[in-house]
């Protein structure tokens, strides 16, 4: 069970409605009220970067700027910061996409980070620009803990395309 | 690239690049940046997109609430006699205090009908719970479960039992932001309550405050409480704020560097006070003004003509025909705007 190119397994096609459940699950996850609790991931950045390696074709930059509207009227931050951060971390995962996928999942893992510290990075530098508080680097935490949280998420994305519509023992799907 | 007279098949059609797909989108975030932090033109978008969400959120939010309720159930009884005992022995406390407080109400009311003052303004309030922490990790904001539909405006005050603790920033139709005065964008004008020393208190981050420009030798000392002025007719005059933790008196700047932590439980959340929003101090209407001015003129040409007054209301010596018509004119204005408003 390995989802990358290397491995033999064949997956069934993604249903595009499970990848707009799944992005309203993470936008879900992300509205939880745990207020200032720091290291929590941003789902929807993560769930985004996901489906834009696995399916860049699908995920297009107008998905990253609405959820990115709806992330930053959510948590009452100004308007256009997750949205551009999103756009540019959608940009990047589906540009490397081809590469990463030829690694194992803790391979993966190592190049989601550096895209999602890049993101956070992005809405920092939008936030000082206007003159907002630095809010420390326990803040940067949040993509490491996502980082750890990558191998069992794509189990979790990829589950529905393991199952097979007929069972056969002797064939590879 | 097609090559001349042959189109690509549809199904290889896929749009812009995604670089330039990518700029458009860009350019349009960066739109979105400016006009909001510059302009503030997107809050109609941003109600229409929060009402929209309200049921995310509100589902979002069960869960905790489900968990308040259970554990709020199972809070022990001891707990409960002891917060039970603690507020009767308050209540005992501010008895005396509440008592004579009507009655000194009245001898204020009556005390400033005889000076001619206006009185001072009552407004009403509006109880309110905070709900959660705003999750933006780069400002301090709160949500309170009331909004636009209790007439919630946003300015109004937010106050806790001991003290001020931010400002409604941005309403909702259910629930409304208030922005703490700890966060660094939130300014309040204050005054030290041991000799009336006015400034303005910033919020810096970490639960702190800092009471800026303020010169170095003010007499401000550690421990001194710090009180709303009143001067923007925004907050109450009043209103505890703050109390003086350290100061440093460094002869290399200008101002003295004040620090303050909140009087108010500003951090925790609980059940909050919305103040009704201050009536704007009247202006002296135009035929107050027109009055005024009549007066005026009238008084510096008699100055000037007969070089001599001593009819106006003040009792003591003039000692110059023009300084004392002067003093009198000014007198004489001060008095009509206070009669008129």
């Amino acid at each position: 069970m390995q989802p990358n190119y290397s491995s033999r397994r064949i997956l069934l096609p993604v249903k595009p409605w499970f990848i707009l459940f799944t992005l309203a699950v993470a936008l879900f996850l992300n509205l939880l009220p745990f207020g200032r609790a720091v290291a929590l991931p941003d789902w929807v950045a993560l769930v985004l970067a996901f489906w834009s390696v696995r399916e860049p074709r699908f995920i297009g930059m107008t998905m990253a700027f609405v959820l990115g509207v709806l992330m930053d009227v959510a948590v009452g931050s100004v308007m256009g910061q997750h949205a551009l951060a999103y756009l540019l971390l959608v940009y990047a995962a589906s540009g490397l996409s081809r590469r990463i996928l030829w690694f194992s999942l803790t391979q993966q893992a190592l190049h989601i980070l550096p895209l999602l510290l890049g993101t956070q990075l992005v809405m920092v530098v939008t936030r000082l620009a206007s003159g907002a508080d630095f809010p420390g680097f326990p803040y940067f935490l949040s993509s490491f803990v996502a980082t750890l949280v990558w191998y069992p998420l794509t189990f979790i994305l990829l589950l529905p395309q393991y199952q097979p519509t007929e069972k056969d023992e002797n064939r590879p799907i | 690239m097609s090559v001349v007279g042959h189109q690509p098949p549809p199904f290889f059609n896929r749009g812009p690049a995604p670089l330039v797909r990518l700029a458009f989108f860009v350019t349009l975030a960066l739109a979105f940046l400016v006009l909001d932090l510059r302009f503030h033109y997107l809050e109609l978008a941003r109600q229409g997109i929060s009402l929209a969400l309200f049921p995310l959120q509100r589902a979002a939010y069960t869960p905790v609430e489900l968990f308040d309720q259970v554990s709020g159930h199972f809070v022990s009884q001891a707990n409960l006699k002891f917060e039970n005992a603690q507020l009767k022995r308050k209540e005992l406390e501010g008895a005396n205090w509440l008592m004579r407080q009507q009655h000194l109400e009245l001898e204020n009311q009556r005390l400033r009908q005889l000076l001619d003052m206006k009185e001072r303004q009552k407004v009403p309030a509006v109880v309110a719970e905070i709900l959660y922490a705003a999750s933006d990790p780069f400002s301090r904001r709160v949500i309170v479960n009331k909004g636009t539909q209790h007439r919630v405006v946003a300015g109004q005050a937010v106050v806790d039992e001991s003290g001020l603790i931010g400002q409604i920033t941005r309403t909702y139709p259910l629930q409304s932001e208030a922005t703490l005065i700890t966060d660094k964008n939130q300014a309040v004008p204050v005054q030290v309550v041991r000799n009336g020393l006015r400034a303005v208190l910033f919020g810096i981050g970490g639960g702190q405050l800092e009471l800026r420009f303020l010169a170095a030798n003010a007499d401000v000392v550690a421990g001194d409480l710090i009180v709303t002025s009143g001067l923007d007719a925004i907050y109450l005059p009043g209103l505890p704020v703050a109390k003086v933790t350290r100061v440093d008196r460094d002869a290399t700047y200008t101002f003295a560097r004040i620090f303050c932590e909140p009087a108010a439980g500003v951090e925790k959340h609980d059940q909050v006070l919305i103040l009704g929003s201050r009536a704007a101090l009247s202006q002296p209407s135009e035929e107050a003004k027109a009055q005024v001015e009549k007066i005026d003129t009238t008084n510096t040409s008699k100055s000037e003509n007969m070089g001599k007054t001593g009819k106006g209301p003040q009792k003591e010596k003039v000692k110059t025909p023009n300084q004392g018509g002067a003093k009198d004119s000014k007198g004489n204005k001060e008095q009509k705007v206070k009669n008129a408003t």
